[in-house]
């Protein structure tokens, strides 16, 4: 990866654009190699950990197919398919947790009985109560 | 061991259950929840104990539950009041300390949690360490709230499933029955308050690997018109969402 790294500045010095994604490459995967390193420390990775080196590698992985960072030349399909994927699947994202809140809210059970099963069960209770000598 | 047998059928297998009932301000409702619970337990021939934690209500609440006290006997009904408001976990360790049970039931003494609900069958059948209530399946639901509620509702909820993956369906419920032990090693954890405090015990249970139930329980709010969830509740759900995002 160094070598594709000084390869890129040495034959294309005008690739201003790959130079900087493959800094950010190499940041993902410093960063990653960091949370790792918490992780082994702590030994418990929190949720928030977890996102973060999920989100890094998702990314890292999505870098490298679209400024094709290590030079390994993919079709030109992929790239046109990866690019646009972090904003796809965020919509998706999005549209699906709409839809699942909105499901749940619409078949949330209204618990009719209960209210009056509860409401028949105080006035026996009040009566019970009082018979049994409790003065309010 | 000496045993009372008030009920037709009574279980002698050792298990006893303390049912934990932190009050402030109950006055009217605490003479039910407890006549609720003495019919249910009765019936059902189980061993309990009633424990009510009063927080120094001003309303005589611990009047009431004295006389309660005289009618089903100082061995069901136990006292443990405090002086002052001190917020449910401590309400909760202090309530433990005075349980009898093996086995400890927490619910609000405001009767939306439906007695007949409170059944140690669930437990019988997985062995669980800790029994969650749920409104959100099976059977599990809500009566008295309107769309704006149960939307804010469900809405938290999903971002608590997807942020925290909890493997519970109903993080913010407060009907459970928790093993003794599980309830005092969960509560000596915990930091957070109010909503937070019951997400947290669940969150805590899973790290620790315990064992979760869950069962279908209906939710009758009858405060729900007076004290509306306003913009500072949800707030402080999501501040203490994402602490325990960041933590656990």
């Amino acid at each position: 990866m160094i070598n594709t790294f000084l390869s890129c500045i040495h034959f294309n010095p005008h690739c201003f654009f790959c130079v900087q994604e493959k800094v950010i490459c190499l940041g993902f995967s410093t960063s990653g190699l960091l949370a790792l390193k918490i992780t082994a420390v702590t030994l418990t990775m929190t949720k928030l950990l977890e996102w973060v080196f999920g989100i890094m590698i998702v990314g890292a992985a999505w870098a490298l197919v679209t400024f094709d960072l290590l030079d390994l030349r993919l079709p030109e399909a992929y790239r046109q398919v990866a690019w646009p994927m972090p904003v796809y699947l965020l919509v998706v994202f999005g549209c699906y947790s709409l839809a699942t809140v909105g499901y749940r809210v619409a078949t949330f059970n209204d618990c009719e009985e209960a209210s009056i099963e509860l409401q028949a069960q105080i006035q026996e209770a009040k009566e019970d109560l009082r018979r049994k000598g409790l003065k309010l | 061991m000496a045993s009372r047998k008030c009920s037709q059928q009574s279980r002698g297998d050792g298990d006893k259950y303390s049912v934990l009932l932190p009050t402030y301000n109950e006055r009217e409702n605490l003479p039910l929840i407890v006549w609720l619970l003495v019919k249910y337990f009765g019936e059902s021939g189980y061993n309990y104990e009633i424990i009510v934690i009063d927080d120094g209500s001003p309303d005589g609440t611990l009047e009431v539950a004295k006389q309660l006290q005289k009618i089903y006997g100082e061995d069901k009904i136990l006292l443990r009041p405090r002086e002052k408001k001190l917020g449910l976990g401590t309400a909760y360790i202090h309530g433990i300390k005075h349980a009898t049970g093996n086995f400890v039931f927490i619910m609000d003494a405001d009767l939306s949690h439906h007695v007949t609900y409170l059944s140690p069958r669930k437990q019988r059948e997985g062995r669980y360490d800790l029994v969650s209530g749920t409104r959100y399946i099976g059977d599990g639901g809500v009566y008295g709230w309107d769309l704006r509620r149960k939307l804010i509702s469900r809405g938290a909820n999903y971002v608590t499933q997807v942020l925290l993956r909890p493997g519970a369906s109903d993080l913010t419920g407060s009907f459970r029955l928790y093993k003794k032990e599980v309830l005092e090693s969960l509560v000596e954890r915990c930091v957070s308050k109010g909503y937070v405090f019951q997400m947290e015990m669940i969150v805590r249970a899973r790290q620790l690997n315990y064992t979760i139930g869950e069962v279908p329980i209906s939710f009758v709010d009858r405060v729900y018109g007076e004290s509306k969830l306003g913009g500072n509740e949800i707030v402080s759900f999501l501040k203490g969402l994402l602490t325990l995002f960041a933590t656990t």
